[in-house]
């Protein structure tokens, strides 16, 4: 069956329903393309129907488009991909166009047909695109119902006449939060925003009786005379706005994404000009934008992995175990996110710590979270009384009882944890999956105090819980399929992506940031000026310098890093950064929440600027290194780290490495992570790098085995590890 | 080839660029007019004498717009085959002009030109001709483009200039140029305003505060500061070219940045041959002319590279410079000139300069050569050198020679 069908009623109104079978959200794919191209074409001509309405056959409008799109279209030219994708986007635009004009004259906008959408749901992307082309957008009054273009958070832009409609409907300050951070709105805020036009209960029945009206179509820049709201960028306000606009992108972005870049040049270019070249021009830069190898890596990772890991394509076939109720070891900071995270997702959480007054802190977590979400609108007082009546906080191990779930999160201390592995085991059913929250302790070897390591297993939560959006799981040696999946479920019921990685030293994330870290630390010891190196990484998109790192995640931590690390290593352990973290430690510069660490502080605790103690020990040298030369010491530094991980087997797929290493620790989302990084530089000149900064620097550096057979075989990590679906899919 | 050389250098006061400035009723043509009459009269420019006008203008729109040198041509009593050429480089469009007539007239394509320019600030707005750079995502990222104000602040910040020693140099700057017109030092170059009856509507630079010191200096509010640190944040863009600074060091302010004027200039330059025959003495010789691009974000560091240039064509030395124009858009591009080249004070905008007097951009180029020149006579210096710093990173300059 065809995506859309057209049904024309006895009023001569034609219904245009979008209702792609076999998906729960409509996407736009190229035989939908065709399907809506010859409802509209048929409706124009069809002299019985006086007016359109498109709307969806299901509880939600859009999602957005198929990204399937872009490689066929790519594929659609031979061997000029970005001619196939300025065609398909300009045929696309055609029909866009042909729903705007709907038959009106070109010269005296004379005739034509009212064409209407109705949205009964959330509007995505093109799913909002479509929309923007008709004459008028009627929404349900759904307040659950997302109504934006996401597209930047994936690394395109609205590229379907989306940047080029809003811009002229709205202008471009009001239109730059809506295209520049993706920001979505419910029916009611997005009619304030002047996205949409109404707001109704029956969408379809107001859309029907509008185009019987014999509204005005034309659109207003169309109209001889139409002036862009807020002033084209040439026009003394507009130029304010551009100005400042481009300083904006440039600094928020840091420089490193393209797609804001040209978004914004095809807002500039398009306002001085009339809308079909405008569209042209918002084409053109579209295209750019698809044939930047960052976009590509980071709709793969972002959008498609991300997707598929919390779908569960690396999840053992086992059957369904989803989690009823978990059982919470500990009630500090990590106990506490935990319950707030299940709670939310609807499981019962018993929240257990040795005295009541510490269970019940733990609990009032959730509660000032609650709190805080019914002051901003977003929860009643009822969902928290829901919320909060999941939470048993209790002192008594006899309530972990018929838990199917223990995620222990005590003090990091080996014999602590055992001590509880044992006791709660001795309570729990047999059947029950005991998890740990460790970040830096081997879960083999905290296994060894279960009875039943097969059911042993790590959960790595990020803190602060409710807000990271990674679970890194860990199998130990003996860890079971159940016990993974059982993990899996979990963190799909409290809406997190998970990786799953196997058993060694800090398991993946923290063994890749802690070499960041450490070659910052080491940098200024150097006598690398400590702004540069900060500034360094925040340029090639790392959230926050190393330093800053340090001192949020606080320096007596790295201490004790260092000592447990450096004792488990003996010889091996290399303390090249030990000296800075020792001496900030005994100097008591303990980081953020000593209010002092390699930063500034003031009473408050807002960072103010780094601290001049550390220019005063460790002189920034007369010559200093380039910029890239800094950027790419802390980039290797965590790629390598990824790529033993891959070779040692702690990785057991690059998706994996690539989502975790962005969710996790916001390495360079524009690269698509470590891997795709990797492949965008290509492993010969990678190897290469690596030699140079191997001789420069040390053995750090050194080529990885499998890093060097790639670049001699010429390979990407994606052709030779890809799936073959993720790969190329975008 | 034939040497170029100055017979004359002229220009108007300086009035307060703003709607109660003097010369704020008179027209952008008007005033080029002026300066034309002027410089026919006092040289006896009879019949199509010269070769053309080059005039320099930043704002090239509305009165200013339309080729203004040939408009400035038919307004004046000039010989209508005389035609007019209008040209910008940004604030040195002035000297450019200059330049460009002695280049002409080095290279035989002519014997005489009229060089100069003006800017009616107060009338057509800074800016207000657009510009891509700026406002052009794909350019003015690339380009990593800040205003000139957060450009100022960079130098300060990038070599070590405070507060203070920015006051210091416009304090000087204001005590400078009062000397010199109570000493009647610009006597020779200035000529008043006058309009269509002969009634002066100007004779003095107007912008001046003479009262000026260190301590009313220092109450004044940083002026890029908000622009930088707030909105809409140009300080992170200047980061991004200059990674290896912390922050940006906001030292300046109105009163240490050059003033916003209206003010024309005009400057009479030809061969040996040509004066002979018109029976009037050259003053200088057109040595060396010089222009460069330099980074566009720290933007104003032109005056360096460009005097580094200069001297290497010219087969020169700084040493062998006995006077220097500097012009003051800001006080931190003069003090990175004087670090650069280790050159004191004392030999540096001697008669004060655009921080005391105002900057009418288009005219401020060929102003200095003339200040430069008047000044050479006086103290009896051989050898001058005049240079500006330019928006979008570029840096223009001139030496010349007593005759």
């Amino acid at each position: 069956m065809a995506d859309f069908t057209m049904k024309t009623d006895a009023d001569g109104v034609a219904i245009i329903t979008w209702d792609v079978q076999g998906k729960s959200m409509n996407v736009l794919s190229l035989e939908g393309w065709k399907d809506l191209d010859d409802c509209v074409t048929e409706a124009l001509a069809d002299d019985a129907v006086k007016g359109v309405v498109i709307t969806s056959g299901k509880d939600t409008f859009a999602g957005g488009m198929d990204l399937n799109i872009i490689a066929k279209m790519k594929a659609s030219a031979g061997d000029n991909p970005a001619q196939g994708l300025m065609d398909g986007l300009m045929e696309s635009h055609g029909i866009l166009r042909k729903i705007e004009r709907a038959g009106m004259d070109p010269k005296t906008n004379k005739g034509g047909k009212p064409i209407a959408a109705a949205l009964p749901g959330t509007a995505l992307g093109i799913g909002l695109e479509i929309p923007l082309a008709c004459h008028r957008i009627f929404a349900a009054d759904n307040p659950k119902a997302k109504i934006g273009l996401p597209e930047i958070m994936v690394g395109i832009f609205p590229g379907m006449g989306g940047t080029t409609r809003l811009v002229r409907k709205m202008g471009a300050m009001a239109a730059s939060p809506l295209l520049l951070e993706g920001k979505l709105n419910d029916p009611k805020k997005a009619k304030a925003a002047g996205v949409i036009d109404e707001v109704v209960d029956d969408p379809v029945a107001a859309a029907k009786e509008w185009v019987l009206s014999e509204p005005k179509i034309v659109k207003p820049w169309d109209e001889k005379g139409y002036k862009m709201p807020g002033g084209e960028p040439y026009h003394p306000a507009g130029f304010m706005t551009f100005v400042g606009a481009s300083a904006m992108v440039n600094s928020k972005t840091q420089g490193v994404y393209p797609a804001a870049k040209a978004l914004l040049s095809a807002v500039y270019e398009g306002a001085m000009v009339p809308f079909d070249t405008a569209i042209k021009i918002e084409a053109r830069w579209f295209t750019s934008v698809l044939m930047n190898p960052s976009s590509e890596a980071m709709i793969r990772s972002i959008f498609i992995n991300k997707e598929a890991l919390e779908k569960g394509a690396n999840r053992p076939d086992v059957a369904d175990q989803k989690v009823k109720k978990v059982g919470v070891l500990g009630a500090g900071m990590m106990g506490a996110g935990i319950s707030l995270v299940s709670a939310l997702a609807g499981i019962e959480v018993v929240l257990i710590d040795r005295d009541q007054e510490a269970a019940d802190k733990g609990k009032s977590y959730t509660t000032a979270y609650m709190d805080k979400g019914i002051a901003r609108k977003k929860a009643t007082e009822e969902k928290k009384e829901a919320v909060l009546g999941l939470i048993n906080a209790t002192t008594d191990l006899e309530a972990l009882k018929d838990c199917d779930l223990i995620v222990e999160a005590v003090f990091e201390d080996v014999g602590v944890k055992a001590e509880m592995t044992k006791k709660v085991e001795a309570i729990i059913g047999d059947d029950a999956i005991f998890a740990t929250n460790t970040s830096t302790l081997p879960i083999t070897e905290l296994a060894k105090a279960s009875v039943r390591p097969e059911q042993f297993i790590g959960i790595h939560f990020f803190s602060p819980v409710d807000k990271m959006l990674l679970v890194e799981i860990i199998k130990g040696k003996e860890t079971g399929d159940v016990a993974v999946a059982k993990a899996l479920d979990f963190v799909r019921q409290i809406r997190k992506t998970p990786i799953v990685v196997n058993d060694e030293r800090f398991f993946y994330a923290n063994r890749c940031i802690l070499p960041y870290i450490n070659e910052g630390v080491r940098m200024l010891k150097e006598g690398v000026e400590p702004a540069l190196i900060e500034n360094a990484a925040k340029l090639v998109g790392m959230p926050l310098g190393p330093l800053q790192l340090t001192d949020e995640t606080s320096i007596d931590l790295g201490v004790k890093i260092a000592k447990a690390t450096k004792a488990a290593m003996g010889d091996a352990y290399d303390d090249a950064a030990d000296e800075v973290i020792f001496w900030l430690a005994d100097e008591g510069r303990m980081g953020r929440k000593a209010n002092a660490g390699f930063y500034d502080y003031d009473e408050k605790g807002k960072r103010q600027g780094l601290w001049q103690g550390l220019r005063d020990k460790y002189a920034p040298k007369a010559d200093q290194p380039d910029v890239t030369e800094v950027q790419h010491r802390l980039l290797f530094a965590q790629v390598l780290e990824a790529v033993r991980a891959l070779e040692e087997d702690v990785l057991m797929d690059i998706r994996e490495g690539d989502v975790g290493a962005i969710l996790g620790w916001g390495f360079a989302p524009w690269s698509g992570g470590p891997f795709s990084w990797l492949d965008i530089l290509g492993a010969p000149y990678a190897a290469e790098r690596c030699d140079q900064l191997t001789e420069t620097y040390g053995e750090r550096f050194a080529t990885p085995a499998l890093l060097r057979e790639m670049a001699e075989a010429g390979q990407s990590f994606y052709g030779r590890f890809g799936t073959g679906v993720d790969s190329k899919a975008a | 080839m034939t040497d170029a050389y100055i017979y004359d250098a002229i220009r108007t006061p300086r009035g307060k660029g703003r709607k109660d400035g003097s010369l704020h009723e008179v027209t952008s043509a008007r005033l080029s007019a002026g300066v034309l009459n002027a410089l026919k009269e006092r040289n006896n420019l009879e019949g199509h004498v010269v070769e053309d006008v080059i005039w320099g203008n930043v704002t090239q729109v509305k009165e200013q717009g339309g080729c203004l040198a040939r408009t400035a041509v038919l307004a004046s009593d000039l010989d209508e085959r005389i035609p007019g050429l209008a040209i910008n480089r940004f604030c040195a469009s002035g000297m450019e002009a200059v330049n460009l007539a002695a280049n002409q007239v080095k290279g035989g394509a002519g014997e005489a030109y009229i060089a100069g320019g003006v800017e009616m600030m107060g009338r057509v707005p800074m800016g207000s001709d657009g510009a891509a750079i700026a406002v052009d995502p794909s350019i003015a990222m690339e380009s990593y483009f800040v205003p000139q104000g957060i450009s100022a602040d960079i130098i300060a910040t990038e070599y070590g200039f405070s507060r203070d020693d920015a006051d210091q140099l416009a304090a000087a700057s204001q005590q400078r140029a009062k000397a010199a017109w109570d000493d009647n030092r610009f006597a020779k170059s200035i000529v008043p305003v006058k309009d269509q009856n002969g009634l002066e509507i100007l004779a003095h630079d107007e912008y001046m505060r003479p009262e000026t010191d260190m301590q009313s200096l220092g109450s004044l509010k940083a002026a890029f500061k908000d622009m930088g640190e707030v909105m809409p944040g140009f300080d992170k863009v200047a980061l991004m070219k200059y990674p290896h600074l912390e922050r940006i060091n906001h030292i300046h302010t109105a009163g240490n940045s050059s003033g916003i004027v209206d003010g024309a200039a005009g400057v009479l330059i030809a061969s040996k041959e040509w004066g002979e025959r018109m029976g009037i003495k050259p003053r200088a010789r057109i040595k060396a002319t010089a222009k460069i691009g330099t980074d566009p974000t720290i933007m104003l560091t032109g005056p360096v590279p460009v005097t580094e240039h200069i001297m290497k064509q010219s087969g020169m030395s700084v040493s062998d410079i006995d006077l220097f124009e500097v012009n003051e858009a800001f006080s931190s591009v003069v003090l990175r000139f004087m670090q650069a080249f280790d050159v004191d004070h004392s030999k540096v905008n001697v008669n004060g300069g655009s921080i005391a007097m105002g900057h009418p951009l288009g005219a401020t180029g060929a102003i200095i050569i003339g200040t430069l020149l008047d000044e050479m006579e006086r103290s009896d210096k051989e050898t001058g050198l005049a240079t500006l710093c330019i928006a979008s990173g570029m840096g223009a300059a001139t030496i010349i020679e007593r005759v």
